[in-house]
C-alpha cells in the first residue's frame, strides 16, 4: 500500500531480536551461505566473525533486505523479513562496510532524509544527540564528498541510528579508522546497547570483539563453526603457556612433561610448557618443584580470540589478527 | 542520553521523503538539470523562431515557430524527465548508495512514484519554461490546452520509467549515454519535432510511423495548433498504451529487485 495512516510495530511479542533459521544462498552455484542458524536475544552484542569470504556480509545483507535469501527464514522481533520487511528494516539499522554517502546532500538534509525513510518523523532532539555525540556538529552544512573518511564512517553510525532501531547492524564499521576513532565509536556502541539497542557486529579487529561481545560466532566457508559466549569460546579453545625461569639451566627436558609440549629457551635457563584447558597451573608448579626442578621465577599467559580464530579456520600466519 | 523505543512507522512517509530527495537532488544541480536544457531549447527558439523560421513554411497556415514550438516543449519534457530517474538511479547503483535505499521500508511501488513523480516534474518544469520563453517568438492557438498538457504528462510519465528501465539495464555511463545519444535524440529528431513527416518521400514517410516518439510529439502538438499527421486519438492511444508497458516493465524489474538487489 502506498499510503496509509501510522502503525505501532509490536517489538515486545518476542525475546529474541533476530533468528536466523537454515539460510542458504548461493552466487553463481557456489555456495556463499550453507544452512545457518542462529538467535541473537535482545539487548545482546553479537560479534560474528571469520575470514574473508567466510559469508559474514552475505548473511548480514540478507537480513538487511539487500541480498536476497536463497532458502531459510530471518526473522527480527519476530516479524519475518521477507513478509514483513517494512516492519524488519524499520527496526533495523544497518552499517554498511562500504563508505556509503550521497554527495548531493549536507550531514543535516542526509539525516532527515534518511529518517524519513524509515517512516518516521524526524526528532530534532535525537537527531541532534547523535550529531554531538559523534563529532558532526562542526560539519554540518559540508556536502558528504568533502567530508575526511573518519567523518564519513561516524556519519554513517549516526545515519544507522537516525531512526531509533532497535538492532544495529555494524559490518566492519571501523575498518581503515584510526585508533582514537575506533575506541570512541566503541564506546558509543556500548552507551547505545545499554540503552537497549541489540548489536551485531563484525570487525577486523578481534581484540576488539573479545572486548566488546557477550557472544561471538565464527564463520566459515558459509558455516558457523564456533558460537559461544566470548569467555567462554577463549576459555575452552585457548592454550595457556607456564613459562618457568629456572635456577639453573637445564642440561635434559625432565621425563613425563611430553604431554605438555615443552621448550626450552634461553640455553635451557627458561622452561615453557603449554597448558591445556582446564589445568590447575598451582597444581603442575608444585609437581615440577616435587620432581627437582628448581623455579625462579614464572608467569602464565593465556591466548586470546586471535589464536582461536586461528586454531578453528586454520587461518594461521600473516594475517596480522584480521577476521575478515 | 534518552531513547525511548518509537513504534509509530508512518508508511506513507518513506515516499514522500524519497520524493522529496528526488526533487532536492535535481534542485542542488540545477544548473545542469534545469538551466542548461532551457538554454538549450532557447537557442533551438532563436534559431528557428527568428531566424530561419522567417524564410520556412512547412504547413499551410502556420509559421514554422507556430511548428516548431511544440516539438521543442515536448523535446524538453522527454529529455529531461528521462535523464533525472536514468542518471539518479544510475548513479545511486554505480556508486553504491542504492544499498541506503534497499535497507529500508520503501515499498516498490513507493520506489517507482517517487522516481517518477520527480522526474514529472523536471520535465514538466522544463518544459513549461521553454513555453514561456517561446513566446516571445510566436503566438500559439492552444486549441486543446487540456489534452496538450495530458499528451506532456504522458510524455514525461513516459520517460521517466525509460529511465528507470535504462538506469537497471546500465553496465555503465557508457551503456546509459547509448539509450541518450542512439536511441532517444535520433528518435525525437526524427520524429517530427523540426517537419511534418507529411513532407518526407517514401518510404521515409511510412517508415516515421514506426517511430513511438511521433506519435508523443504529433499528439501534443495536435492538441495545440489543431491539426496533426494522424488523428489525436491514434497518436494518445499509442502513447498511453507505450507509456502503460514501460510502467508495467519498471514495476516488473523493481519488484523483482532486479540488479538492485543480488
Amino acid at each position: 500500500m502506498l499510503l496509509h495512516k501510522a502503525e505501532t510495530i509490536d517489538i515486545v511479542r518476542t525475546m529474541n531480536a533476530l533468528e536466523i533459521t537454515d539460510l542458504y544462498k548461493e552466487f553463481a552455484g557456489i555456495p556463499a551461505v550453507k544452512g545457518l542458524s542462529f538467535a541473537i536475544p535482545e539487548g545482546e552484542i553479537f560479534g560474528l566473525l571469520g575470514p574473508n569470504g567466510a559469508g559474514k556480509s552475505t548473511t548480514i545483507n540478507m537480513v538487511a533486505g539487500v541480498v536476497r535469501i536463497g532458502r531459510g527464514q530471518v526473522q527480527a522481533f519476530g516479524y519475518d523479513n521477507q513478509k514483513d520487511y517494512r516492519y524488519t528494516r524499520r527496526l533495523l539499522g544497518v552499517v554498511h562496510q562500504e563508505i556509503v554517502i550521497d554527495n548531493f546532500f549536507t550531514i543535516q538534509q542526509a539525516l532527515e532524509i534518511h529518517s524519513g525513510y524509515y517512516g518516521v518523523k524526524d526528532d530534532p532532539a535525537w537527531r541532534n544527540l547523535l550529531i554531538d555525540r559523534l563529532g558532526l556538529r562542526p560539519h554540518l552544512g559540508k556536502v558528504m564528498i568533502k567530508l575526511s573518511g573518519g567523518m564519513k564512517r561516524r556519519f554513517m553510525i549516526a545515519k544507522a541510528l537516525i531512526h531509533r532501531p532497535r538492532l544495529l547492524i555494524l559490518d566492519e564499521p571501523t575498518a581503515g579508522v584510526d585508533v582514537e576513532l575506533r575506541h570512541g565509536l566503541w564506546e558509543f556502541v556500548r552507551e547505545i546497547n545499554k540503552k537497549g539497542t541489540t548489536i551485531l557486529l563484525t570487525t577486523h579487529y578481534l581484540e576488539e570483539a573479545e572486548q566488546m561481545c557477550d557472544r561471538i560466532g565464527i564463520m566459515h566457508h558459509g558455516e558457523m563453526i564456533a558460537l559461544e559466549p566470548t569467555h567462554d569460546l577463549v576459555r575452552k579453545l585457548s592454550n595457556r603457556r607456564l613459562k618457568l625461569w629456572l635456577e639453573e639451566p637445564l642440561a635434559v627436558l625432565p621425563a613425563g612433561l611430553e604431554a605438555y609440549a615443552p621448550n626450552v629457551e634461553h640455553g635451557g635457563a627458561v622452561l615453557v610448557l603449554n597448558l591445556p584447558a582446564g589445568a590447575n597451573a598451582g597444581t603442575m608448579l608444585k609437581q615440577l618443584c616435587q620432581s627437582g626442578l628448581n623455579i625462579r621465577d614464572f608467569e602464565t599467559d593465556q591466548s586470546g580470540l586471535e589464536e582461536v580464530f586461528i586454531q578453528l579456520t586454520g587461518m594461521g600466519g600473516g594475517n596480522n589478527g584480521s577476521a575478515a | 542520553m534518552v531513547q525511548q523505543p518509537d513504534n509509530r512507522f508512518y508508511a506513507w512517509l518513506p515516499f514522500v521523503t524519497l520524493l522529496r530527495k528526488e526533487i532536492l537532488r535535481f534542485r542542488r544541480v540545477s544548473t545542469q538539470t534545469l538551466l542548461a536544457p532551457i538554454v538549450t531549447a532557447s537557442l533551438y527558439l532563436f534559431v528557428f523562431g527568428a531566424t530561419l523560421g522567417n524564410r520556412l513554411t512547412v504547413l499551410e497556415g502556420f509559421s514554422y515557430a507556430q511548428f516548431v514550438i511544440p516539438g521543442l516543449i515536448i523535446m524538453g519534457v522527454i529529455n529531461n524527465s528521462f535523464a533525472n530517474t536514468s542518471s539518479s538511479l544510475f548513479m545511486s547503483r554505480y556508486l553504491g548508495g542504492i544499498v541506503d535505499l534497499l535497507v529500508t521500508p520503501v515499498t516498490p511501488p513507493q520506489f517507482i512514484m517517487a522516481y517518477t513523480l520527480a522526474a514529472m516534474l523536471r520535465g514538466l518544469l522544463v518544459g513549461s519554461v521553454v513555453l514561456v520563453i517561446s513566446l516571445l517568438f510566436a503566438t500559439l492557438p492552444w486549441e486543446y490546452p487540456l489534452l496538450a498538457a495530458l499528451m506532456a504528462m504522458i510524455a514525461s510519465f513516459l520517460f521517466a520509467q525509460f529511465g528507470l528501465i535504462a538506469a537497471i539495464y546500465a553496465h555503465n555511463f557508457d551503456t546509459l549515454s547509448v539509450y541518450t545519444n542512439f536511441m532517444i535524440l535520433p528518435l525525437i529528431y526524427l520524429g517530427g519535432v523540426f517537419y511534418p513527416i507529411s513532407i518526407l518521400p517514401a518510404p521515409w514517410s511510412s517508415l516515421s510511423y514506426l517511430n513511438p516518439l511521433f506519435y508523443l510529439i504529433d499528439g501534443f502538438r495536435h492538441a495545440i495548433i489543431g491539426v496533426g499527421d494522424t488523428s489525436f486519438a491514434v497518436a494518445f492511444g499509442i502513447s498511453a498504451s507505450m507509456a502503460a508497458t514501460l510502467f508495467a516493465w519498471a514495476a516488473w524489474l523493481i519488484g523483482k529487485g532486479y540488479r538492485l538487489r543480488s
